[in-house]
Formats: C-alpha cells, structure tokens, sequence
C-alpha cells in the first residue's frame, strides 16, 4: 500500500529517521567518547600485549636472519642428498660473518637443540674457516669435519629455514618434530609438562570442589541470618581479601609447617607421634588447603548474593505442600541457587587454573602448577617464547572450559550479583 | 458427617519472638471444619503470628493448637498437611504450573496419572486450563495468585491458609480474585484461614471475622454484626467508618443511657458502661444519623456544614456537632437534599440504640 511506502516526515518535513539520527548523533558520540578511555587502556594492557605474546611463542627467526644468504641458496635444495657447491658457500660466507661478530655462539646453540652434536661441529669450523681459500667451499668445510658429509647436518639446518614455528607448544605438551618431520612425543622420563597441565586441572578442579562445599552453607548463613550476625559474618568472610595474598600464605606456611601450630596440636592431642609428624606443605596437601582458603570468597560472594534472592517462603511453601525438609531443599533451593553455584565455580576453577604465588611458596616440588613453569622459563632460562606459548595454552584452555560451560549451562545463567 | 464445631482449635496460645513482649497473648479461638474465618487487624497486631503457628512455621510459646482434636505443636510443617497460600504467591520460578502443582502431589508419591488428573482438575477449577506448561515468570499477578491457590488446594488439605494472598493485586482484579476465592470455598468446602489487614475483604468473604489488636482477638463474630454491633471502641473504629464522641455516662436506665459531652448530652445504648461517671467513646455510624429525620428519633442536633465532599453515588459532609468538628454524614445522591451548602445548619437525629456507648478511647 503506498501509506507504507511513504517516508514518514517530522512537522518540519526532514524525514523521520535522519531526524531521529541527528538528534541522537550527539549522544552517540558523548558515549563513545566516554568509554574511548577505557577501550584505549584494554586495547594498550591487554589486546596488545597477548598478540606480542603469540608472535614471540610462533617467531623463529634468529637462525633465519643469521643466515639469509645459506637459505636462500637452499631454496632449490631438496633435501635428498647433500647440497650443492652454492649453499656450502653461502653459508661459509653467512657463517663467516657471524664468527667475525662473535654471534656465532647462538646459532651453535640453536642449532644443537635441532641436531644433538651440531655445536662441536660447528666450533671446530669457527676455528678453521680462517684459513679456508676461495673456491670449493663444499671439499674445504667437509674436510673439516666429517659430520658435514651427513645429510642429517644440512636437513636440522633447512628444518629451521621458516621464520615462525609451533615447536614451543609442541614442547608444551611434551612433543617435538623429528629429523623426519613428524611429531612424536619426547621420552617418557622427559615428559614433565604433561603432569603439570594435569596436576593444575586437578587442583583446579579439587580446590573449587572445596571451595563449593565449604562456601555454601556459609552463604546460605550469611542471606538468612538475622542483620546483626551476618554483618559480622560478612566481614569475616572478606577480612582475608583486605589481607595481602603473601600475608596469607606465609601465616599458611607457620601453620602447616612440621614444626607449624597443626602439627603441633596434632602431636598435643596424640593424634601422631612426635618424630611421625605428617608433611602438609611443599606439596599437594599444602596447596589444596592455601588455595582454598584464599579462593573461598570468591565462590561464597557470588553464591550469597544469588541466596540473598530467594524467598524463605519458597523453602516454606514447599513444607506446607508436604516435601521434607530434604526434599524441599533439592526440589526447590538448590535449582535456584545453581546460577550462583555456577559463577562461583567458574571464577574460582580459572582463578585456581592461573594461580602462582601460593603454590610457588607452598607447593614444594610436588604442588607446583603450570603457571610457576611458566615463571620459571620467564626468569631462570629466559625462554620467553616458551613461556609465552604456555601462557596462551593456559588463555585457551580457560576460554575452552569457558565455551564448554556456555554450552552446558549457559552464560546467561551467571549470576554474580 | 456433622460439622465439628472446634475442628481448627487455639487453646490459650501465647507467643513470644523475644522472652519481653507478647506477640500473641491468651488465644483461645475455634473454627469449625468448613468454615471461612478471616484474622484482621493492623499490622503487628499478631495475626500472621497466628497463621504461623498453625501452619508449623512458629511454635507456641504457650498453649496448644488442635487440629481436629490432636495436639500438633509437635508436628513439623510437612507432616500437617494444610495448604498455604503465601503473601507473594511462593511458585516455584524454576518449575512449570504443572510441576508446581504436580509437586505436593509428587512428594506423596501419588502415580503420574492421578496426578495429571488431579492437576487439570484444580487448573480448571481456577480457569487456568492451557496454562500447565507456562512457567510463573510468564504469568500475570493475578495468574499467579491463581496457580498458588490451586496449588494449595490440590492435595485435597483439611485446612488452607492464606496469608494476604492479594496483597499484591490491583484494586479491580483484588475484588473479582475475592469473589473468586469465596465461590471455590462454598464449592468445595474447604476451612479456610484468611489473614488480611483490608476490612472490606474481610467483610466480602468470610463466616466470621476474628479482629485482633495488640495481640488479643478483640471480638469474633459474623461480618455483619461486627459491622453493626462492634463490642468496643477498636472495633468500632477499624472496621468501616464511625463517628465518636468522648464523654461521661451521668445517668443510666433500662438499655438507655445519657452521656455528658463536653457541649450537650446525648442519648446512647450501654454496651460497655455499667454505672454512671463512666467515661465511655459513643460510636455512631455515619449512615445511621440522617437529616431532617421523618420519624421521631430520640437524639436531635444542630450541626453546622464544613465540608462537602461529592462522591458520586454519595456525598460525604462533614459538620461541627458538639463539638466534634469530624462528624460525618454518608448522603445519598437525591434531590431532596438540596440544602446541603457549605455553612448551612441543619437538622441531625438518629436512634439511641445506634448510638453505641463502648470503653473510652
């Protein structure tokens, strides 16, 4: 019908909706430029500085800046037999340079990592390129040594031609390439990262399952207690946030010590022999009780205040229609506090799955998660393309289990407050 | 089967939150089995007190309640099967109107068949039918209040209780939800325990109407009588409209009595004054005192017009009387009286026997 066709117009005549978008332009633009803040700062911690962390986890390349000239004769190389006379000299000539510069000790490390005995090989030819002549570079170098006969050499070389590799998260799960290019798993007795992601999902997971059952009652406390106790209450539950997280561990670290105040009582009250005195720190024990401890108000805030919504006269109704007080609670309060149940959860498991300091000061060898291997690569071997590759395994992992609970439960269902 | 005449039974309860103040004192109330017995009362008058107590919710400081002749003080909530319709309606938001009113009969294990039958049923008796798969949230209040009766009626309970069930409702859809509520009591013949602080629902649906203030049943009787025959000066006041005049009864006689205002005398009927040189609040109904009255009329005063309120239907005028500058007079809207007019005397008379002399204020 052509009254639906017609462009509705204001009193003025200007149509409808420029109208309606020039009004509200200025408003558009007040707002943006209120979070335009907020949107630089994320963009500035935290956008840029995951996407410096990809590109060093995958940059490789060092080795193919030392030597440009060696991979760019090794273009036409196959990779079957050994190589021309050009890629000999080209990287007599790269290798030259390097050994000038006194850089050719990184690349003697880099390549070793790629062929166990390349560094002696190539120490001994720093040591005797001085008096190589010109011409018939390949006779010179392989009379130098004769590893450079083996193809193997010249391959681990190739091997490291492209500028990125995922061989550091590969390395994260306990895997590399081999010689021949597959992957395949590093030996058994190597194989220490693999623990630790299992070890850090384990607690994880151990800690927000006492975390849940310690927190709530104590939530379900704190919405039903007259106001005067739950205040008070409510300020137990946050003293230890005003508490500095080392504060914490260390008074965790006098408790479970051997000679701590539990073992102490225990010994008291006869429950262990004096020279018997259980170990509770610088293990597993050590890091279930500080993590869970520090982690708590973090499950009973969100559980509280989803608690704090529900009627007590939902749990009455449900008695005065004949259900047990049982029955009452899983029929009617447990299926209302589970959005709360699930917040919780969920900030407490990704907060567990990324805590370091409290397991680096209780964990012992035995209570250490990923993140203090991550740490350590950071400042002990500086590998910070190792730790950066970690790093981003841990980001996807949590955005993974964070997936899989939208999946499950629904993000909509969170209720933090 | 006959009716038992004390089939609900508070036998002096006393109740006490804090071991200082009684919220509940002396109780002593008897409800016959198929009654509607409405507690009315300000707030903080002890009626929900009350309520909770018979539904298990509180305990009797003193005393004991009867449920058809067994003690159930000892008895938890789940065990006395009486239905309860909560303030705000108490569904369950995380279950359908199915499985809210499946849920009383699920917990007595009942088979999925009765159950589906039992539910159309009590759907249907509340017009509800096609609304079993909503959920709460997707209703309107008055839906809603629906769904919590029926849910409280579903499992055929001996008592229901109801505790300010339409508080929440609009003022139209609160009237039509009392008659609705009336008319499923009468057909099914249920006890019902109402508890409200709006007269006028209490007046609309009930057998009788237990008024409590301070804790204390101040009297207990049928909606009429409580209207007509208030036994002392907070009844008179709290339900329906009154005039009042505080003064000292001088003489005495055979169901009359004169009682000295400040300004004048007037004629009253004792109820709660015995001799004279008591002081006493006489109570007069606005609609009982009428204008230039017809027949002889044993009170007749001069009052003078100070406000004059159209209402429709009505008029309300409010006179100086006495002294009382607050008298007021419910004139129906006729052409007769004409002379209603700001500062206009006129003509007051109404009968002794409505003039009721209670406790003084």
């Amino acid at each position: 019908m052509s009254s639906d066709t017609r462009k509705i117009l204001t009193t003025d005549g200007i149509p409808l909706e420029e109208s309606l978008k020039q009004a509200e332009k200025k408003n558009k633009i007040k707002a943006f430029l209120l979070v335009a803040p907020l949107l630089l700062f994320l963009i500035i911690t935290y956008m840029i500085p995951i996407g410096d962390m990809f590109s060093r986890s995958i940059d490789d390349k060092m080795v193919t800046n030392m030597l440009p000239k060696t991979y760019k004769a090794m273009e036409k190389w196959d990779g079957k037999e050994l190589p021309p006379e050009e890629v000999f000299e080209a990287f007599y000539l790269d290798y030259k340079i390097l050994v000038k510069n006194k850089t050719a000790g990184k690349l003697q490390t880099q390549l070793n990592y790629e062929k166990n005995g390349f560094k002696s090989v190539l120490k001994k030819l720093a040591r005797k390129q001085k008096k190589f002549e010109e011409g018939n570079y390949k006779e010179q170098i392989m009379k130098v040594h004769k590893r450079w006969r083996n193809v193997e050499y010249w391959r681990a070389i190739k091997r490291r031609a492209p500028s990125y590799t995922y061989s550091k998260y590969l390395k994260g799960v306990d895997m590399y390439s081999n010689e021949d290019g597959k992957i395949v798993q590093v030996s058994e007795d190597r194989r220490i990262h693999r623990i630790l992601w299992i070890r850090t999902v384990e607690v994880a997971f151990f800690v927000t399952l006492f975390c849940f059952l310690m927190a709530y009652p104590i939530a379900h406390l704190l919405a039903t207690l007259p106001m005067k106790y739950s205040n008070l209450l409510m300020i137990c539950v946050l003293l230890p946030f005003w508490t500095s997280l080392l504060v914490r561990t260390a008074s965790w670290m006098i408790l479970l010590q051997q000679q701590g105040i539990v073992n102490d009582f225990f010994v008291w009250t006869g429950l262990v022999a004096d020279d018997n005195r259980p170990e509770m720190m610088y293990n597993k024990t050590g890091t279930y009780v500080a993590m869970t401890q520090i982690l708590l108000p973090f499950m009973v805030l969100p559980l509280y205040s989803v608690m704090k919504t529900i009627s007590p006269s939902l749990m009455r109704a449900g008695k005065s229609l004949g259900a047990t007080p049982a029955v009452a609670f899983f029929k009617v309060y447990f299926p209302l506090t589970i959005p709360g149940i699930g917040a919780g959860c969920l900030l407490v498991f990704i907060l567990a799955i990324g805590y370091y300091i409290t397991p680096a000061l209780v964990g012992g060898a035995s209570g250490t998660l990923i993140s203090n291997q991550i740490a350590y690569h950071m400042k002990s071997t500086l590998d910070w393309s190792f730790a950066s590759a970690m790093g981003l395994m841990l980001l996807t992992g949590v955005l993974a289990i964070y997936w899989i609970y939208n999946k499950l439960v629904g993000v909509d269902n969170i209720k933090l407050g | 089967m006959s009716k038992k005449a004390d089939f609900v039974k508070f036998d002096k309860v006393d109740k006490s939150y804090d071991g200082k103040v009684l919220v509940v004192k002396d109780l002593n109330l008897d409800i016959e089995e198929g009654e509607f017995v409405t507690m009315l009362g300000p707030s903080g008058s002890g009626k929900t007190t009350c309520l909770m107590m018979l539904a298990g919710f509180e305990t009797p400081t003193n005393g004991e309640i009867f449920l058809d002749n067994n003690p159930i003080s000892n008895i938890p909530p789940h065990k006395r099967g009486i239905g309860m319709v909560f303030q705000n309606y108490a569904l369950f938001p995380h279950m359908t109107v199915f499985e809210n009113l499946a849920f009383p009969l699920k917990v007595r294990k009942m088979s999925q068949e009765d159950i589906e039958k039992k539910v159309d049923k009590a759907l249907a008796m509340v017009s509800l039918d096609g609304f079993a798969n909503r959920m709460p949230g997707q209703l309107s209040g008055g839906q809603q209040q629906r769904v919590a009766v029926a849910r409280a009626l579903v499992f055929d309970p001996a008592v229901v209780l109801m505790d300010e069930p339409l508080g929440a409702l609009d003022k139209n859809l609160r009237e039509s939800m009392q008659y609705e509520i009336k008319h499923i009591h009468e057909s099914i013949g249920v006890t019902v325990v109402y508890v409200t602080h709006d007269q006028g629902e209490a007046l609309t649906m009930s057998n009788r109407i237990a008024v409590f203030n301070d804790g204390k049943v101040q009297q207990l009787s049928s909606p009429d009588k409580l209207y007509e025959e208030p036994v002392n000066s907070f009844v008179a006041e709290f339900i329906g409209e009154n005039n009042t005049f505080g003064g000292e009864v001088s003489e005495i006689s055979n169901g009359t009595c004169k009682v000295k205002l400040e300004k004048g005398e007037i004629i009253a009927n004792p109820i709660s004054v015995k001799s004279a040189g008591d002081k006493t609040t006489v109570s007069i109904r606005p609609e009982r005192a009428l204008i230039n009255p017809k027949d002889k009329m044993d009170n007749n005063q001069k009052g003078k017009i100070e406000e004059v309120i159209y209402h429709g239907d009505h008029t309300r005028v409010r006179l100086n009387l006495l002294g009382n500058s607050e008298f007021i007079l419910k004139v129906p809207n006729s052409s007769q009286n004409l002379d209603i007019k700001l500062g206009n005397e006129i003509n007051i008379g109404w009968n002794s026997h409505d003039a009721r002399a209670l406790d003084p204020k």
